[in-house]
């Protein structure tokens, strides 16, 4: 019985062996779930509330197993590697790589990622808002940063860099309604964006400089050029601002506008450590460029007693973090950018140590603010007594910072201390002034550690005690297990010497190599251990006279100021430089673009040696008449001071154009440009008669004579540069070929029409385009509520036929006075706007109109026509229906929707286009049939016929469409006012007419 | 290639007038200043297609060289078409402007305006930390003080907290 079950056992162990060792070093697949998990996350917290923290601590959980998986791998010095190609044309792959310092980052970033989520269900409230997106983004921060550590290639770890960066904007800004919040979110990602660029640049550089893009390979090649060197110092200009190190360091303490879960994973275990490792992951290969000392240990120590000098004066426990953060990344920096084997080993043991204990503090916190309401020490008071297992912890975690025996921090402290003072003694001064620096700092860590434990629990007098309120034991879950991993890592400190060992490794090591351990007997590292222990205990006790000196100290200049100051004169200069050119009027606007046009191309002109020697006054006589007519209404049409006067001057020009095409052999442009000029000018009543019949007063911002400087300017310009395109041609025109691939490949004679629908049918395809969008445009302007709302009543053919009948026999009928109808809807008219005249002219042409049209659009291929010039002459005899019969004659006429028309004008097109394609013939090519038809003769027809049927019913669509639109609707829209509000509108427009 | 005086005087006049027109603030005017370099333009694009012709159409008997040149005729005949369809939508707006505003004007915008007067906001920078020293404020689970324990609405506070720990709302 025992045995069997044993057996089980042994077997269910072997089998989940070997399920495990299937996850080793799965990155990409872990990166994948990541993805995936983040954008689901939404939903699961809408189903599940708070407690979906717990399914999304799955995915870094999994992170996490497989990189303990993996460990015995790496320890084992085989990096485990994966690839995928990403852009093969740049050499880009998407490649990840585990070896020793990524695999105790990885582990990191995964385990504090899944504790914190842990954390995250018990800290929020389920009715949180947008708690879905929070969790959805600190998710992906987490598969970000488990990517930063993992990737190989330089360029995707760019890209995880600035994951990381966009990704806790999102997280510090996550209470967006607190301005505070906001304006600190913005700090940290200009300030992490501005040096992940710098650093881009400095990575561009050294895959330039080595020929590869893997990181490894960068490192292994170490390249010691100036280009190298001052491509590390830009990639340093990044890690530095990641890591929050001086000048950069004060986007760090702003950020803890965070929610709590937030800073103590972002802002001690992950995205702060970004920096720290990318310097660790440099130091091996570049430790010994010139500067590299100077920028780590200058700015390190200057940061760590910054940050722990400002730390002492906060009164909020989680600024007191915040500054003790950016003191021990500091620290970090110098020990793990010093250099050495030993100081390697001190840095990575630090760096666990820190992850540790510095996020059980921020979780301890954020769990005395859930509980008290507030984090101020000056309110704190008792809480020592009344939460002591919350104190317990957080003392094991202070312990570990302030580099008590037996916790980790204390072995890191010893290895960091030894390291320096074995190189200082060697003759090393940056070994010097890094450890009487470090020693410094570690003063100052001592003295405010010990300022934020009496702070958070201590019994003050003279402040009420506050009552801590049911500790829900799994909120203590995270801090617990953190804290006490600092207390078991310590102990167990030489199995920990043998994990980290990959990374030393990778250093020269002149002598014997130091080892991680909890006693190391009595030696100096121990002493300087003893001396900042107890100087910090001063520092403590003696803190009023602290306070008092900083007090007086005060200098009023800080990094945070300068970046205020910057943030300040960026702004005002981008507003000054909008006031100064955005006038928000478009008469200057377009004032200064005509401007800049006249001052640049009569610069050209200057400029230009071929100036046409030959001009001719006119071709034929007739255009001086017609040319002085169109300028004499061009002028008086700048003059007019009534709309229609105006607007009938304008239509004389364009008579006159049409005039000139026909003259200069342009049938088909005389044509067209003359129903054009019709359908504009009907157009124009229909809308101008809504509007006052005076034109305003008012006019450009600049004087008249400005603008008629401008005007005259731009018109003499034009006439020169006319002159001078045309005098500068030498070679034949390309449409002399066209006459003969008109008739012999088209077979069709009017060439510009089988220029519109064949040779160059794309460009006439793009031209419908634009029609259509007008059309619509036009429709959606001036029906409110979409084209759908139909407000043409349409007759059934069946009734119109019988009303034609009826009326027919009416008229026959002497007895009958009523006044008869001739279009179908001439009835709906009231009398005095109804015109027999109108009516039976109307009735009498509208179909031969139409056929006329049709005959444009078929013969347009070989005479003058086509479906512009068909679609056209339809659209007037709609114009002609309507100005007769009104918007219900016009509903009879066309009983279709204008849309329709549009589209299916467009499809004809399309078609035409596309279906030479299915043939293996490019887009399109038409074909020619021919039947033989006896006795009837030939027919012969083209396919681009079709084309120039999609062509007359857009044509005919927009007509339509204009005429629904400003005419019929606009009727409709009046007929609604002149019921409601015809009184108010006519004293509006009086008004006005006075007025202007 | 020789020009035309004529065509030039009138295109030139005809530019003139439209930009003079184009820079008003009366929509109409603006409109009609559009038509008047639209057909300006077009007698541009003529006036590049050289010497007068016949009409290019293909009969026995007419050279290519003797007509007039048919590309940029093509390009007109769009560019017509286009005028027609870009001014309807250009009514359509100053109708739409006069019905909603009884606006027939191009106005400065306000914005713009307001910003040169200085009257807009500057966005402040975000140098000013949080001066809160708790995320929970009110909604805190526990009671602030003791000393205001006995008020209803913090019992009620405290009877809310361990219903806090049910999952889905």
């Amino acid at each position: 019985m025992l045995s069997s079950a044993l057996q089980m056992l042994r077997r269910a162990y072997a089998a989940a062996l070997r399920s495990i060792s299937a996850l080793e070093g799965q990155m990409l697949a872990i990166l994948l779930a990541f993805g995936v998990g983040s954008l689901v996350m939404p939903f699961v917290v809408g189903r599940f509330g708070r407690n979906a923290f717990f399914i999304a601590a799955l995915v870094p959980l999994a992170a996490f197993v497989d990189a303990l998986v993996a460990g015995p791998r790496v320890m084992a010095g085989e990096p485990i590697a994966q690839s995928v190609d990403w852009v093969t044309e740049l050499a880009m792959t998407i490649s990840v790589r585990m070896d020793t310092l990524s695999w105790l980052l990885a582990l990191v970033v995964s385990g504090v990622g899944t504790l914190v989520l842990v954390y995250c269900a018990r800290y929020f409230r389920s009715d949180e808002d947008s708690l879905g997106r929070f969790a959805a983004v600190l998710l992906a921060f987490a598969g970000a940063m488990y990517g930063l550590v993992v990737a190989d290639d330089v360029y995707l770890l760019f890209v995880f860099w600035e994951a990381t960066s966009v990704l806790s904007y999102l997280l510090i800004g996550h209470y967006s309604r607190k301005k505070a919040s906001r304006a600190a979110a913005l700090q940290a990602l200009l300030v992490t964006t501005f040096g992940g660029l710098v650093m881009l640049v400095g990575l561009v550089l050294l895959a330039v400089e080595t020929g590869t893009s893997s990181l490894s390979g960068i490192i292994e090649a170490a390249p010691s050029s100036t280009l190298a060197v001052v491509a590390i110092m830009l990639v340093l200009v990044g890690a530095l601002s990641k890591s929050a190190i001086f000048p950069f360091h004060f986007w760090l303490p702003a950020a803890m506008a965070a929610p709590t879960p937030v800073s103590a994973y972002l802002h001690a275990a992950a995205m702060v450590k970004a920096g720290i490792y990318l310097v660790a992951r440099l130091a091996p290969g570049f430790s010994e460029i010139p500067g590299w000392h100077e920028v780590i240990i200058g700015l390190g120590v200057f940061t760590m007693l910054l940050g722990g000098w400002n730390a002492l004066k906060q009164h909020d426990l989680k600024l007191i973090l915040a500054y003790g953060t950016v003191s021990q990344l500091g620290f970090l920096v110098i020990v793990v950018g010093y250099g050495t084997r030993d100081a390697a080993l001190a840095g990575i043991a630090l760096l666990l140590a820190h992850a540790m204990f510095k996020s059980t503090l921020f979780l301890a916190v954020g769990i005395i603010d859930h509980r008290t309401g507030t984090r101020d020490l000056r309110k704190l008071s008792g809480l020592g007594r009344d939460a002591p297992v919350l104190a317990i912890i957080t003392a094991l975690a202070v312990a570990s910072m302030v580099g008590l025996p037996p916790t980790l921090g204390f072995v890191a402290k010893e290895a960091v201390f030894t390291s320096l003072l074995e190189d200082a003694t060697a003759g090393e001064p940056f070994g010097w002034i890094a450890l009487v620096g470090v020693a410094l700092g570690s003063v100052l860590t001592v003295a405010y550690s010990a300022r934020f434990l009496w702070g958070a629990f201590s019994r003050k007098p003279g402040v009420e005690s506050r009552r801590l309120v049911h500790e829900h034991t799994d909120f203590f879950l995270a801090p617990a297990v953190l804290a006490a991993g600092g207390l078991v890592l310590g102990t167990l400190a030489n199995l920990v010497d043998g994990w980290l060992s990959g990374y030393p490794a990778e250093f020269p090591s002149p002598g014997e190599a130091y080892h991680l351990a909890l006693w190391h007997g009595v030696e100096p590292a121990l002493g300087i251990s003893l001396a900042t222990l107890a100087a910090g205990t001063v520092l403590f006790l003696a803190r009023q006279r602290v306070s008092k000196l900083q007090k007086s100290l005060g200098t009023g200049i800080s990094a945070a100021d300068a970046y205020g100051a910057t943030m300040q004169a960026v702004d005002r200069t981008a507003a000054r430089i909008t006031s100064l050119t955005q006038r928000g009027s478009l008469p200057f606007y377009l004032g200064v673009i005509l401007t800049v046009f006249a001052v640049s191309i009569s610069s050209a002109l200057i400029l230009n040696r071929t100036w046409p020697v030959e001009f001719r006054p006119w071709d034929y006589p007739a255009q001086v008449a017609i040319g002085v007519i169109m300028m004499v209404a061009a002028i008086a049409a700048t003059r007019a001071g009534k709309r229609f006067q105006a607007v009938v001057l304008v239509g004389v020009t364009g008579f006159g154009m049409s005039a000139l095409f026909a003259l200069q052999g342009a049938p088909d442009l005389a044509l067209t440009q003359i129903l054009v000029e019709i359908v504009t000018l009907v157009a124009f009543v229909l809308v101008l008669r809504r509007l006052p019949a005076r034109l305003g007063q008012k006019h450009g911002t600049a004087h008249g004579g400005i603008r008629a400087l401008i005007g005259a300017s731009v018109g003499i310009l034009m006439a020169v540069v006319a002159a001078v395109a045309l005098g500068a041609r030498t070679e034949l025109p390309i449409s002399l070929e066209w006459a003969t691939l008109a008739y012999e490949q088209a077979h069709g004679r009017n060439i510009v029409n089988v220029a519109l629908v064949d040779l160059r049918g794309w460009d006439t395809m793009g031209e419908l385009s634009v029609i259509i969008a007008a059309a619509t445009g036009v429709a959606s302007l001036i029906f409110i509520s979409g084209r759908g709302v139909d407000n043409l009543p349409t007759v059934a053919r069946g009734v119109a036929r019988k009303t034609a009948r009826d009326q027919l026999l009416k008229s026959r009928d002497p007895a009958n006075s009523d006044r008869g109808s001739w279009l179908l809807a001439g009835r709906t008219l009231a009398d005095r706007n109804r015109s027999i005249l109108l009516e039976v002219v109307v009735r009498l042409i509208f179909h031969p109109v139409i056929v006329v049209s049709l005959y444009l659009l078929l013969v347009g291929h070989n005479a003058p026509g086509g479906g512009f010039a068909g679609g056209l002459v339809a659209g007037m005899a709609l114009v002609a229906r309507y100005l007769a019969g009104g918007r219900h004659e016009l509903g009879a006429a066309a009983p279709v929707d204008a849309g329709k028309l549009l589209g299916a004008g467009l499809v004809l097109a399309v078609g035409t286009a596309l279906v030479p394609l299915f043939f293996g013939v490019d887009a399109l090519t038409s074909t020619f049939f021919e039947w033989d038809l006896g006795l009837f003769g030939r027919l012969e027809f083209v396919t681009s016929t079709i084309f120039d049927i999609g062509v007359y019913l857009v044509v005919i669509g927009l007509v339509l469409d204009v005429l629904r639109s400003l005419g019929a609707e606009v009727d409709r829209q009046y007929e609604e006012d002149g019921v409601h509000e015809k009184p108010a509108e006519k004293v509006a427009s009086g008004e006005r007419e006075s007025t202007s | 290639m020789s020009v035309s005086i004529v065509m030039l005087a009138v295109m030139a006049t005809l530019y003139a007038c439209g930009v003079y027109l184009l820079l008003e603030r009366s929509m109409t005017r603006v409109l009609l200043g559009f038509l008047l370099v639209g057909n300006a333009t077009n007698l541009l694009i003529l006036i590049t297609a050289g010497k007068v012709g016949s009409a290019p159409i293909v009969a026995d008997g007419v050279a290519p060289e003797d007509m007039t040149d048919p590309l940029p005729e093509t390009l007109i005949l769009t560019a017509i078409v286009i005028t027609f369809g870009v001014s309807a939508f250009l009514m359509a707006l100053i109708y739409r402007s006069w019905r909603l505003a009884h606006e027939d004007s191009v106005e400065d915008d306000a914005d713009d305006i307001a910003l040169r007067a200085g009257t807009s906001m500057v966005p402040s920078d975000g140098n000013e930390q949080d001066s809160s020293d708790t995320e929970f404020g009110t909604r805190g689970e526990a009671v602030i003080s003791t000393a205001r324990e006995s008020r209803p609405r913090d019992d009620a506070a405290v009877s809310d907290a361990p219903s806090d720990d049910g999952g889905p709302r």
